[in-house]
């Protein structure tokens, strides 16, 4: 049992890789609790954050400022009928949401978190990510399929096709910063995602910025298009309410609509992981290179336990602001407690050994936070495109544009 | 219910035996009940793949006998009334209506009761735009100009309260001039109200009017050629957009509009794009309308005198001004009783709507819904 | 990388991939065949992957799971197969099949038998990390040639699709 211990703690490399399958399988339970706990979370941040853009307050009732809505709402799901049409072919109706969460959860297995910090490395990496999920648009056309009824049917092919365009624009931009990997001294490249952000260490550049504005650009292109590939607004026509086809999803229930949008958030979270780690320099701290130091690396590792202080604060400034009122005084209690146990981390996040570990992995994601709120964002803002300017938009513009980077890579590449 | 060519009574789709790679006509119904389409309206759509080639709108579903009705109603009885054709905008129902009655009666509305009916029929104006600007934002996709728009209308449905006891129905105006003063602060809100309101039109504005893909949306979109509009009878933003310059408040002026200076915006093109820059634009102009009517209202009674039981000589009168949606007419018949021989509304919405078919035809079935919102329609003057 | 539990996962994909391959071809619903078909599609790039070929296995589930099978689905989905299933399961020169089948059979026996001997001896282990990599210098150096040309025939392929498919717009 020590002797396991030591032996993680002594290693070098990730699980997957040492071939510690203990640990690899400590890993998958981690992150997979740590995902549905993300989801939870964004479904928590969604509601509130387009609320306040809309000038509303959202959730406010189930919980201190509705922080138990994604449990309610949980809770509401699973005890919901589960109805299945008539005529629907029950087993492929059954497996299209499975498909669905099973490749979005499947590329989790690579995302790197820190430099040891993934459950494995696989040496081709990014490929396997873009390939496993790529297959969630058979779960797409398949619950279309299953559902038997005309419009779910045209919804899901509507989508399907909406993520196998974008794909395209997706996969360009990303050999485009693949190729930024093999500009180091042996000259070669990696397809690892660990690989990568090691190079953009080695490179000293993170690859957003590297031959601007080349690196901005693929980022940017790939940026749309995984917005797109997710089915989230201005994208959203195929499962936007007001619009004719009400989407694949029409005739699922309860808990099988759940594992839709579970795996919905959770593929946003992968394309952002794959986003942050190709062009934002993965776990990097910002300014890696530049600001160098062990006093720089002493501020830039106060920042977690800071930014946890900061949002316990938060917390406690609503605690301040509740009404008096005795039917509060529960959720006062509850908000309180919320802050207490943020604060606490935010201590814990101060003692050297746990900053040191824990510096990789908050930045990641942090990164990946800021992709989230990103979206959130996007949704409140912009209108839907129709589909006929949405499959232009991905192949007349960001295709061309993802091309031309690409070759604009490879020359300046060559060249400098 | 009028047919000529049978339709479809249920969600009857496709013929079964071909399949979707024969280019097959398509019968799609977007029922009574939809998220878009703005009231119980069912447009049943002829599609090929995803162009309409034909559209039938079925009204009727909110038709509730009003004309009717107004045949046994004497002429004040049947005031509240008119305001529930067109809920929006009720105050301008009331002031067609009692200007109509006035003609036939022969009386004038004193000076300051024309100078309030103005000032409550622009907000009323601003207010309607507004809720246009919030649905039709929200049926394209963009959810949250509807949250800002509502948050502004709520000011003016405050002013109509504290006037006149009701937001929405107002019944504000009666058959000679106004029944309520004007409230103790009623000169300070409203000019509260119009310092506070064109930062939040330019808000509207940002968010939308350069944004590519709200551009994208509305422009080349239900297009409709001035011909076209003068042809179906389509008046209001939709005949203004196409290039027509005709406003009735300034071709034949009625209440007090003649005392004020303001501008017709006048589109280019005729697509919908066009239509929200005018509608923009007039909200910016009944603006500057109750400016400058709340700073020289004059004193003076507010009703003028009329007999206690009307009985208007016999005689028809056709009168009509320019609602916030179009030309609002109404057509009365007196037949020297207390009650009209026949109340004929001409409602705006229901001559807009027979556009729909021109506008949509080639266009993409996303578009109906786009084209539906930009014509402004309420179903309940649609249906009366 | 050492290998984990090389016999189980070589008999698990084996049986996966054989099992979906009978599915394929016995499913009265079309649909249900092309599901089958990318269950045993997965089921290879997973013996790709035994085969330390890893490049291999991700195209394998990125263009043929993930990109060709949504195709057969979106065809087979578009056009209406009622007619399939009132079909008969079994042909009537069900004996022929069988013959023809048993003679491949043997031909895989045999060949099976005597394996090595008909292989060059090329069989010793490519190291993996650089799979990709020599994947790259071969498509780009000595077989550029039928690279291009394979990428060609790809371009004709949509070329004469877009046109065949298109509508008077």
């Amino acid at each position: 049992m020590l002797d396991a211990l030591t032996s993680y703690l002594s290693s070098d490399t990730t699980p997957g890789q040492a071939g510690n399958v203990l640990w690899a399988l400590i890993y998958i339970l981690i992150v997979f609790g740590g995902v549905s706990v993300a989801v939870m979370a964004m479904n928590w941040l969604e509601r509130k954050a387009l609320a306040h853009f809309q000038i509303r307050l959202g959730p406010m009732r189930v919980g201190p400022h509705g922080l138990l809505q994604p449990i309610a709402d949980a809770i509401k799901l699973l005890t919901k009928e589960d109805i299945i049409p008539e005529r629907a072919d029950r087993l492929v109706f059954w497996i299209a949401p499975l498909i669905i969460l099973c490749a979005s959860f499947a590329v989790y297995v690579v995302i790197p978190f820190g430099p040891t910090h993934a459950i494995t490395d696989l040496n081709i990496g990014i490929l396997f990510m873009l390939g496993v999920s790529s297959l969630s648009v058979l779960g797409v056309v398949m619950a279309g399929w299953a559902s038997n009824s005309h419009y779910p049917l045209i919804g899901s092919l509507r989508s399907s096709a909406q993520m196998i365009s974008y794909e395209v624009a997706m996969g360009m931009a990303v050999v485009s910063a693949i190729l930024m990997t093999s500009l180091n001294r042996s000259g070669t490249g990696t397809l690892s995602m660990i690989g990568i952000v090691e190079a953009q260490q080695q490179q000293q550049i993170w690859y957003l910025f590297k031959f601007f504005p080349l690196g901005f650009l693929a980022f940017v292109v790939f940026a749309i298009a995984m917005v797109a590939e997710t089915n989230r607004a201005p994208f959203d026509l195929p499962e936007a309410e007001s619009e004719l086809t009400a989407g694949f999803h029409t005739e699922y229930s309860g808990l099988r609509w759940s594992l839709f949008m579970l795996g919905e958030y959770a593929a946003m979270i992968a394309v952002s992981s794959i986003a942050v780690t190709l062009w934002l320099g993965g776990w990097l701290r910002p300014f890696p290179n530049a600001l160098t130091g062990a006093t720089w690396d002493l501020v830039f590792s106060l920042v977690p336990g800071f930014s946890f202080l900061a949002l316990a604060a938060v917390a406690w400034i609503g605690v301040i602001r509740m009404p008096k009122d005795p039917y509060f005084r529960v959720q006062t209690l509850g908000l309180a407690a919320f802050g207490l146990l943020l604060g606490l981390i935010g201590l814990v996040l101060f003692a050297p050994p746990v900053r040191e570990r824990i510096q990789d992995i908050f930045w990641f994601t942090a990164k990946v936070a800021f992709f989230m709120y990103m979206y959130i964002w996007y949704r409140a803002t912009f209108p839907r495109y129709r589909f006929d300017q949405l499959m232009r938009v991905g192949w007349k513009v960001l295709l061309p544009i993802s091309l031309g980077v690409l070759i604009g890579t490879a020359v300046v590449g060559v060249v400098f | 219910m009028p047919d000529s060519t049978p339709f479809p009574s249920q969600l009857e789709l496709s013929q079964p035996e071909k399949t979707f790679l024969d280019s097959n006509e398509l019968i799609l119904n977007m029922g009574p009940q939809h998220p878009a389409t703005h009231g119980v309206l069912r447009v049943i759509l002829k599609l090929d793949g995803e162009k309409v080639l034909g559209t039938e709108c079925v009204i009727g579903y909110l038709h509730r006998g009003v004309e009717k009705i107004g045949e046994n109603r004497t002429y004040a009885m049947f005031n509240p009334y008119v305001d529930r054709m067109d809920y929006v905008a009720a105050v301008s129902n009331g002031l067609g209506y009692c200007e109509a009655v006035e003609k036939l009666l022969q009386v004038e509305a004193p000076r300051r009761a024309n100078y309030i009916r103005v000032i409550l029929t622009e907000l009323n104006r601003l207010a309607s735009h507004m809720l246009w600007l919030g649905t039709h934002a929200l049926d394209i996709g963009a959810m949250t100009p509807l949250f800002y728009t509502f948050r502004d209308r709520e000011e003016i449905l405050k002013i109509f309260e504290k006037y006149c006891g009701a937001r929405l129905t107002t019944h504000a105006f009666r058959i000679g001039g106004c029944l309520y003063e004007t409230y103790d602060g009623f000169e300070r809100d409203v000019k509260k109200f119009i310092d506070f309101v064109p930062p939040k039109i330019d808000e509207y504005e940002e968010l939308l009017t350069s944004n590519r893909i709200w551009v994208e949306r509305t422009k080349n979109v239900g297009k409709i050629s001035a011909d076209d509009c003068k042809a179906l009878g389509v008046t209001g933003p939709v005949l203004r957009a196409s290039g027509v310059k005709w406003d009735i408040r300034k071709a034949l002026p009625y209440a007090a509009y003649p005392e004020f200076a303001f501008e017709i915006p006048v589109g280019a093109n005729g697509d919908t794009y066009d239509r929200y820059l005018v509608r923009m634009q007039e909200m910016r102009q009944s603006l500057a309308i109750i400016r400058q009517a709340v700073e020289g209202i004059p004193e003076g009674p507010i009703m003028a005198k009329v007999p206690k039981v009307m009985k208007p000589p016999a005689g028809e009168v056709y009168h009509s001004i320019e609602a916030p949606k179009g030309e609002l007419g109404y057509f009365i018949v007196s037949d020297g009783s207390t009650q009209p021989y026949r109340v004929r509304v001409r409602p705006p919405s229901f001559v807009n709507l027979q556009a729909l078919d021109l506008m949509v035809r080639g266009q993409l079935v996303a578009d109906v819904i786009a084209v539906v919102g930009t014509l402004d329609i309420v179903l309940g003057e649609v249906d009366r | 990388m050492t290998p984990v539990a090389t016999p189980f996962f070589f008999y698990f994909l084996s049986a996966l991939t054989l099992g979906s391959a009978f599915l394929v071809i016995t499913c009265k619903n079309a649909v249900h065949s092309a599901l089958a078909l990318i269950l045993g599609l997965l089921g290879q790039a997973g013996l790709y992957l035994m085969l330390y070929a890893p490049f291999v296995a991700g195209v394998q589930i990125m263009l043929y799971a993930g990109g060709i099978m949504v195709l057969f689905l979106f065809v087979i989905m578009l056009v209406n197969l009622d007619r399939a299933l009132k079909e008969e399961q079994f042909s009537r020169q069900w004996l022929a099949g069988c013959l023809a089948a048993i003679i491949l059979g043997a031909l895989f026996v045999g060949v099976l038998m005597r394996g090595k001997a008909l292989f060059p001896a090329s069989s010793e282990q490519i190291a993996e990390a650089s799979n990709t990599q020599q994947i790259g210098e071969l498509l780009y150096g000595p077989y550029m040639f039928a690279f291009e040309i394979a990428s060609l025939l790809l371009l004709v392929a949509i070329i004469g699709a877009v046109v065949m498919a298109k509508k008077r717009i």
